[in-house]
């Protein structure tokens, strides 16, 4: 034991530490300072007992209490759940046109709704959706295979094109460049560009069309939801509208395709969807 | 064996001895505050009386407003996020009309402190009233201060027990009722005193009440004059507040001193005796325990008793009142100088004296005029502008608002025939508690219409919708424009938003953009 230097004017003892001349004095601690002190390590040990918290080899001791933070995640879930039980109960029996009509159910199918699209829809559909060439825009009054909600609902559950679903939407325009000639293309090309924009319909290309288009799109170029053969007529194009664009699509079109969600989300889910897209703003 | 053992006697001291050391914990010295009387205590009792009622009455208070609002005048309805103060309801967005007020508060404490001192802590701070209302307590049950000094330092026998068991029940009944009153404010006061009583309040009440019954009783019966001293930090700051202008309770020693405590014998010794007699009067009615005649000090609350005891004593002695008074420091100092020869020599009472013994012309006193001086102008000035400033803000405020907020993704929609679509959420508050029908209409976007979500009507550029008294209405608006009246495209376009009550002539405008493609 080294001797204690005592501090003269305080009378305490220091640490025996020097800087420049500077003691530092070994204050004793208050005492209710130490028995705070006290009751923290006490409280310490009490809980790493009552709570997981010691290190093992494979995993840590699990507390007397029992405690996990999984069981109160899972617990927090099903509350979760059974708050939106009655709600979910209700759009299952219901059909997409009453949940419409119904403002508490519309509201919560489209909150649902928002959050199913915003995981499975946005990679292809975008986060607005909007859509990009391509990928219809959902927001806007056009629909290829109809804006009314059964017809939504159709199209979501079983898909487009998409191989693994027997309902599945099928269509396919033939590729007309082994058809048509080049003249014979480029004037369906301006025939439809005039069908669009209001222009001259009495040119050549009027009568490719009666003899090639119509069958599927119309004698007026309205296309049909039947066959999602798109309205030529409108303001909207999902390749693009100029003249080069269309004469691509006319030669050689590109189908999209797109997966059938029923399977895969359920019926409610799909409900949901549908309820969601057909507020975007064109559902008819 | 020789009776003498040799041994060394050390002239030392142990340097850490009992003695020497110090504690660093000083403990409380008990204060018996002695009743004072006199027109210092009638208004610290009507000071009392009107603060403690306003507290305790305030919530009862009932005002009418239609079936829609809660019907109590002062209401802070945290759940539904309203502040009602009897004629004026505040929305959260009009929560800057509360701070106004507090900076009204604060500007005000400016300007009293700089005029009458600290009046606010001897007259008003809640620390002072609610000592004031234990130590009447604490006088009724006990007696005064010599009868309760006695019972401190009695044996602990059973009418000691019974007195002090009384005194802690009623301190503690008026702190259960002064964390009760509390609650009050913040919910329908006659629902909840039922529910409180049931056990049906929420926790939160119960904590509250737990709460400010814990600090009330421990602030105002235990500690006391130990909040002011050591936990509150306006003394501190009102050294920065008081300037030679202010008055403050003083000890005018230029007339007291030297204090005898027998003027005759001085008299008949030819010993000049100043006014004090030394009856420590002024001492034992004070609430924080100092002596005044030390001087200003942090300690000293100015509730101005020791001026009611000094004076009662002057008054008995027929000698003029004012020993101890509300001075400024200006006055106080050019009265030394009158007594001292400018501190040429002690003070000599008979300078501040006439030949009859009467005060001196030379002497000066307090005027009102002192009280204006640019520092009070400019803190009443801006008191003022603060207060006409909310006045204004609370005249003009919007009873009916709107706010709009454009869709960002997607920012436009073509659609099918060519027309552009905008998507807006449109936040319609309706502040009054009656229900009305708005309509809301657009402009400055040529050929534009709407149609709202959810909302069965024609698409056209106006639509009427009913708001819920003192609610806000959202409604999901998509504004179209055909392609051809579209002016520059790709640009943004302005769109005025306009809301109107046609019975009431509320109305309000709100500016957005109508955004178009390339």
């Amino acid at each position: 034991m080294s001797h204690k230097e005592i501090d003269e004017i305080s009378g305490v003892a220091t640490t025996g530490h020097e800087w420049d001349g500077i003691r530092e004095l070994d204050n004793p601690m208050p005492r209710w300072w130490l028995w705070t002190f006290y009751a923290t390590i006490v409280w310490a040990l009490v809980y790493t007992i009552a709570y997981p918290a010691w290190p093992l080899v494979s995993s840590a001791t699990s507390g007397m209490l029992g405690w996990s933070s999984r069981a109160d995640l899972r617990t927090e879930l099903t509350a979760a759940e059974a708050a939106k039980g009655d709600y979910v109960a209700a759009i299952e029996k219901a059909s997409v046109e009453e949940i419409l009509a119904d403002d508490t159910l519309r509201q919560f199918a489209i909150s649902a709704g928002s959050a199913a699209f915003k995981v499975n829809c946005v990679q292809c559909h975008g986060s607005g959706a909007a859509g990009s060439p391509g990928y219809p825009n959902l927001n806007d009054d056009e629909w290829l295979w109809g804006g009314a909600p059964e017809d939504i609902r159709t199209t979501i559950a079983h898909g487009i094109r998409f191989a693994g679903d027997e309902d599945t939407r099928i269509s396919e325009m033939p590729a007309y460049g082994d058809i048509l000639s080049r003249e014979e293309t480029g004037d369906v090309v301006k025939h439809v560009v005039a069908l669009s924009s209001g222009g001259d319909l009495t040119g050549p290309g009027a009568e490719v069309f009666a003899n090639n288009c119509a069958a599927c799109h119309g004698e007026a170029g309205k296309g049909g939801a039947e066959f999602g053969a798109p309205d030529l007529t409108d303001a909207i194009w999902l390749y693009g509208s100029s003249p080069a664009e269309i004469t691509a699509q006319v030669r050689q079109p590109r189908h999209g395709v797109m997966p059938a969600w029923q399977a895969r989300l359920g019926e409610t889910t799909v409900k949901e969807l549908t309820v969601y897209v057909h507020s975007l703003g064109g559902g008819r | 064996m020789s009776g003498t053992v040799e041994f060394e006697r050390h002239d030392a001291e142990a340097v850490n001895s009992a003695k020497l050391r110090q504690p660093l914990y000083a403990a409380r010295k008990k204060i018996f505050p002695k009743r004072a009387n006199g027109s210092f205590r009638n208004f610290k009792w009507l000071v009392m009386a009107i603060t403690l009622g306003i507290y305790y009455l305030t919530p009862w208070i009932r005002w009418d407003r239609g079936p829609h609002a809660p019907d109590q005048a002062v209401l802070v309805d945290i759940a539904n996020r309203r502040f009602y103060f009897f004629f004026i309801e505040i929305w959260p967005q009009e929560f800057f009309l509360v701070a106004g007020l507090l900076v009204m508060a604060g500007l005000g404490l400016f300007l009293i402190t700089s005029t009458v001192g600290r009046a606010w802590c001897g007259y008003t701070c809640p620390q002072t009233v609610w000592v004031d209302l234990f130590l009447v307590v604490e006088r009724a049950i006990e007696g005064d201060r010599n009868a309760r000094i006695r019972l401190d330092q009695a044996p602990w026998t059973a009418r000691k027990i019974a007195l002090r068991t009384a005194k802690h029940a009623i301190w503690i009944a008026i702190a259960v009722a002064t964390g009760g009153a509390w609650i009050f404010y913040f919910s329908d006061a006659p629902y909840l005193v039922m529910d409180f009583v049931t056990g049906q309040a929420a926790p939160v009440a119960y904590m509250t009440v737990a709460v400010l019954t814990a600090t009330t009783y421990v602030f105002g019966g235990l500690m006391r004059e130990q909040v002011c001293t050591y936990m509150c930090p306006w003394p501190r700051i009102q050294a920065a507040m008081l300037d030679e202008h202010s008055l403050t309770v003083t000890y005018n020693d230029w007339r007291g001193e030297p204090r005898t405590r027998g003027a005759k014998k001085a008299a008949a010794a030819g010993v000049a005796a100043g006014d004090c007699v030394d009856c420590n009067a002024c001492v034992v009615v004070c609430p924080m325990g100092i002596d005044i005649r030390d001087g200003q000090q942090l300690e000293c609350i100015t509730c101005a008793l020791c001026i009611d005891a000094c004076n009662g004593v002057m008054d008995k002695l027929g000698r003029e009142r004012g020993l101890i008074s509300y001075t400024t420091l200006a006055d106080y100092n050019s009265n030394m100088a009158l007594a001292t020869g400018d501190g040429a020599h002690e003070i000599r009472p008979s300078l501040v004296r006439d030949a009859a013994g009467r005060m001196s012309d030379a002497v000066s006193h307090f005027h009102l005029r002192k009280l204006f001086r640019p520092r009070t102008f400019i803190y009443f000035g801006g008191w003022a502008l603060v207060g006409l400033l909310l006045i204004y803000g609370l005249v003009s405020r919007d009873r009916l608002e709107m706010n709009v907020l454009h869709d960002r993704n997607p920012q436009y929609v073509v659609l099918s025939d060519g027309s552009i679509r905008n998507g807006y959420t449109v936040k319609l508050l309706n502040k009054i508690p009656e229900e009305r029908t708005v309509t809301v209409s657009l402009g400055e976007l040529p050929g534009a219409t709407m149609n709202v979500v959810g909302l069965d009507h024609e698409e056209g550029s106006a639509i009427t919708v009913t708001l819920e008294p003192d609610r806000a209405r959202s409604l999901k608006v998509y504004v179209r424009q055909p392609r051809e009246d579209a002016k520059s495209p790709g640009k943004a376009q302005r769109l005025v938003f306009h809301v109107e009550d046609k019975s009431s002539l509320d109305s309000a405008d709100y500016v957005t953009s109508f955004e178009t493609p390339e």
